[in-house]
């Protein structure tokens, strides 16, 4: 992976930096022992590895804003970070940055149940969002797999997903507003409690910006109240195109489940090893899950078990208690545990429209021979955002290599049918030199010409989304 | 100018040599008024891909919204964010186009809980100002690949590009709908009314507090459901039960009459035909009864509320700038004349910095300035 040299001027101006911050910060947020500062070498993409210039751990938006000033009157690259739970190298840092870390922003700032909202500093965990409400029975929806301890201030940069998001949309679409500092330090309020923008959706365009356009520290998040129940249903298939046409049958008959995840043949058995869920051996398995009160649900299940026993499954399993629940979800939330235990593996994170489903698992499993590398495909079906995750054995020169490059031939089959690269993970450093393959140049150049207008200096979260080369003469200016 | 393909819409731009006013149908005449010569959409008018079982649907922004709703119906499928249509309260003719709509973020009542339009908007072409055609996001529902600039073009009213086609996220009509009815509540106690409705678990998909008049009835509190047949039923009578210490709750189930209803709420039709400006405030929506009370000191004529409160309409003397101090939310001057119109600002002032970011974001997407000039500030 490519990164830009660091600078040997801004190298060189370090204790000058260390001191400049220190002044502005308690002692022990600013972090700039070579010891120490190695902790933040890497985000959960731990293949590369950078240590920073330093790292700073502020407590309040003014702490980070006083930072910013430092670093922008300096011209230091700055790279904001969560939880570091990037899969996509987000928060990758250069040798000659400075790491800000959220991290100690936790605070809970405003609960409101009539005006249902909740305010946060960003560092707080998806996860404890939730758990600020749930005992008023309120929920935060979008749930990625890291949600115990992945950052809203994550959250917001990738406009993360999860496997919810079928009935309840993914982060910009529970984002009602944002306290944002700006690289020159200046804080500015987008959005509040209100819905919708009276002026440009900035709120939607800093959303999945990958914390390049300002750094988000306080955010205005909806909360909903907590269904009645859920229930899930677990169906297996002897065909991927047999399960494809369920998916697509429920979603037409009218009924909207809050999950459709779908597991192939190799992920499966994997599953199976390592959690013994009691999944059936077969070439597609189906978990639906849908919402409601008891009586609903048996609504809402009848039309879904209709359906799937049309298309002759190999097994159908209706979940009738919360231990039945949890077995039917057992496999599928320890699929990556149970990939990781066979071996290292690298997780893919493509959308394809749904209907293009079958010719794309034919394709991965042809692709797989050819690479001489084994594949499991998990993914949420509803929406079409696959997760291939593809074993390799990071010990054995040249299988990351070869590892990648498959990835990248399935991130463009992805963008071949129509689809995308990234469904929830960002492109961050992983997919940045791929953007050629779904962008013309004119599209890159006008997300890059937004870029210059909040940055304008190129100093936020340096070498990600864009190829280097394409933003070379940007960050140079 | 009408172009009927892209490129001619492209070369058409890059060709300008002076400012344009871009239009769909031209239903929607919000903001401040345009001189310059004008482009219109209309023609470029298709269904580019419809996929029912995979809810997506990729239209040219010229396509009637019409057209749209009938092809979703068709396959029991629809816009989920219920776009207002704007002609009776504007006055206008024409007809309304899908661009136009998505240009305006246009959205209705379903909003307080299914989103906005730029919740459903997954892709976006458009062509910028110096012509170049561009694209963003795409036609699958979930996709983080660059910078959403679907959203930013969502509202932007044509001032940052000019859209040549949208798709979107749909979803299944549901076969079952139920409205609850209190009648005669103050604006407080409608604003509690609807808190508690829209917070309980049973998916409220539309809170409104009507004044007396609208579709010929009296002063009344609305809350809508939808789903299949049983859940409604079950969710109407939990409702009923949570409601009852605000009155009699009526519950009426008769879809062709909840649909009338709620499309007078959309449309606002009590201020139809009726003199005066009007005004569109987005709040919190526990602070909707008191800017109510505030907007009537100011000279409000009438009040609708929807969103559960978060959303108010103002009938308002003509020429008066109707916004508070201290507005915690924003209001839009959505009818008045062009004098009203060149004179007050049309949407919410901005805060200096964020002003500065819009502008130098006009700059870069129209470095001529000649698209919808001086439309949004």
């Amino acid at each position: 992976m490519d990164m830009p040299i660091p600078d040997p001027g801004l190298l060189a101006r370090k204790p000058q930096l260390v001191a400049a911050l220190q002044r502005v910060l308690p002692r022990e947020a600013v972090i700039h022992e070579e010891i120490e500062t190695r902790a933040y070498e890497c985000d959960a993409l731990t293949v590369y590895r950078c240590a920073p210039l330093a790292v700073v751990l502020p407590s309040s938006t003014q702490e980070v804003s006083a930072v910013l000033r430092i670093c922008h009157e300096m011209e230091v690259p700055v790279v904001p970070r969560g939880a570091g739970t990037s899969l996509a190298g987000g928060a990758l840092p250069t040798a000659d940055s400075v790491i800000l870390g959220v991290a100690r922003m936790t605070e809970v700032l405003e609960v409101d149940h009539d005006n249902r909202f909740i305010r946060v500093q960003t560092g707080r965990t998806n996860l404890s969002v939730t758990g600020a409400v749930e005992e008023d029975d309120f929920f935060y929806a979008p749930d990625p797999s890291s949600q115990l301890a992945c950052a809203i201030a994550g959250n917001i940069a990738m406009n993360s997903g999860g496997a919810h998001c079928l009935k309840y949309g993914v982060t910009t679409n529970n984002l009602l507003g944002v306290t944002m500092v700006m690289m020159d330090g200046e804080v500015v309020e987008i959005g509040g409690a209100h819905l919708d923008a009276g002026g440009y959706d900035l709120l939607g365009l800093i959303c999945g910006s990958e914390g390049q356009l300002g750094v988000v520290t306080e955010a205005t998040l909806r909360i909903l109240r907590k269904p009645e129940g859920a229930r899930p249903v677990l169906m297996g298939y002897d065909s991927s195109e047999v399960a494809g046409e369920v998916v697509s049958d429920i979603i037409r008959a009218g009924v909207l489940p809050v999950a459709i995840e779908f597991m192939d043949r190799p992920c499966i058995r994997a599953c199976e090893a390592f959690a013994g869920a009691g999944y059936p051996d077969c070439e597609a398995l189906l978990i639906v899950e849908v919402e409601g009160s008891d009586a609903e649900i048996d609504e809402q299940l009848g039309v879904i078990l209709d359906i799937a026993r049309r298309h002759d499954p190999v097994e159908l399993r209706e979940s009738r208690s919360p231990e039945e629940s949890a077995r039917i979800w057992l496999g599928r939330k320890s699929a990556f545990g149970a990939m990781g235990q066979i071996n290292d593996y690298m997780c893919l994170d493509g959308t394809i429209p749904v209907s293009r489903l079958p010719l794309v698992l034919r394709r991965i499993g042809e692709m797989s021979k050819e690479y001489g590398l084994d594949v499991g495909n998990v993914f949420h079906a509803g929406d079409g955002n696959m997760h291939p995750l593809i074993l390799f054995d990071a010990n054995k020169p040249g299988d990351l290599e070869l590892c990648e490059a498959f990835g990248a031939d399935i991130l463009r089959l992805c963008v071949e049918v129509g689809g995308c690269l990234t469904g929830e993970h960002g492109v961050g450093i992983e997919k940045r030199d791929l953007m050629f393959d779904q962008f013309a140049p004119d599209d890159l150049d006008i997300q890059m010409a937004v870029k210059d207008v909040f940055d304008p200096k190129w100093l936020l979260n340096p070498a990600k989304v864009f190829p280097l080369a394409a933003s070379a003469g940007r960050r140079a200016a | 100018m009408e172009p009927v393909s892209e490129s001619e819409l492209s070369e058409m731009i890059a060709g300008a040599d002076g400012p344009l006013r871009i239009i769909g149908g031209g239903t929607r005449p919000v903001g401040r008024p345009v001189d310059g010569a004008t482009l219109a959409l209309a023609r470029l008018s298709r269904v580019v891909d419809y996929e029912p079982g995979a809810l997506t649907l990729v239209v040219k922004a010229g396509t009637p919204v019409a057209e749209v709703e009938r092809v979703l119906a068709a396959e029991g499928q629809r816009l989920p964010f219920e776009p207002m249509d704007h002609r009776g309260l504007l006055g206008t003719q024409g007809t309304p186009t899908i661009g136009g709509l998505v240009a305006a973020n246009v959205s209705g009542p379903r909003r307080v809980q299914a989103g906005a339009c730029r919740d459903y908007l997954l892709g976006v072409r458009f062509v910028d100002g110096r012509g170049r055609v561009l694209k963003n996001g795409g036609r699958v529902m979930k996709n983080v690949t660059g910078y959403d600039l679907v959203k930013l073009m969502a509202g932007s009213r044509g001032t940052l590009g000019v859209l040549g086609e949208v798709s979107f996220k749909v979803l299944p009509e549901p076969p079952a709908a139920a409205v609850l009815r209190l009648d005669g509540l103050d604006e407080a106690r409608a604003g509690e009314a609807m808190c508690a409705a829209l917070r309980s678990p049973f998916e409220v998909t539309g809170a409104a507090h009507l004044p007396e008049g609208t579709a010929g009835e009296t002063l009344r509190t609305l809350i809508r459901i939808e789903g299949f047949d049983a859940s409604v039923t079950y969710r109407a009578g939990r409702l009923v039960q949570l409601l009852a210490g605000f009155g009699e709750v009526a519950v009426e189930r008769d879809k062709a009459e909840i649909a009338r209803v709620w499309r007078a709420v959309r449309d606002v039709e009590a201020f139809h035909g009726r003199a005066g400006d009007v005004w569109r405030y987005s709040v919190r929506p526990t602070q909707g009864p008191a800017l109510g009370a505030a907007l009537r000191g100011m000279g409000a004529q009438a009040l609708q509320y929807d969103w559960g409160g978060g959303l108010l309409w103002a009938l308002a003397p003509e020429g008066t700038d109707m916004r508070p101090e201290g507005l915690d939310g924003h209001a839009t001057l959505i009818r008045a004349g062009e004098e009203t119109r060149a004179r007050l600002p049309v949407f919410q002032p901005e805060a200096a910095p964020i002003q500065k970011l819009s502008q130098a974001l006009r700059d870069r997407f129209d470095p001529r300035g000649i698209l919808n000039p001086g439309l949004m500030g």
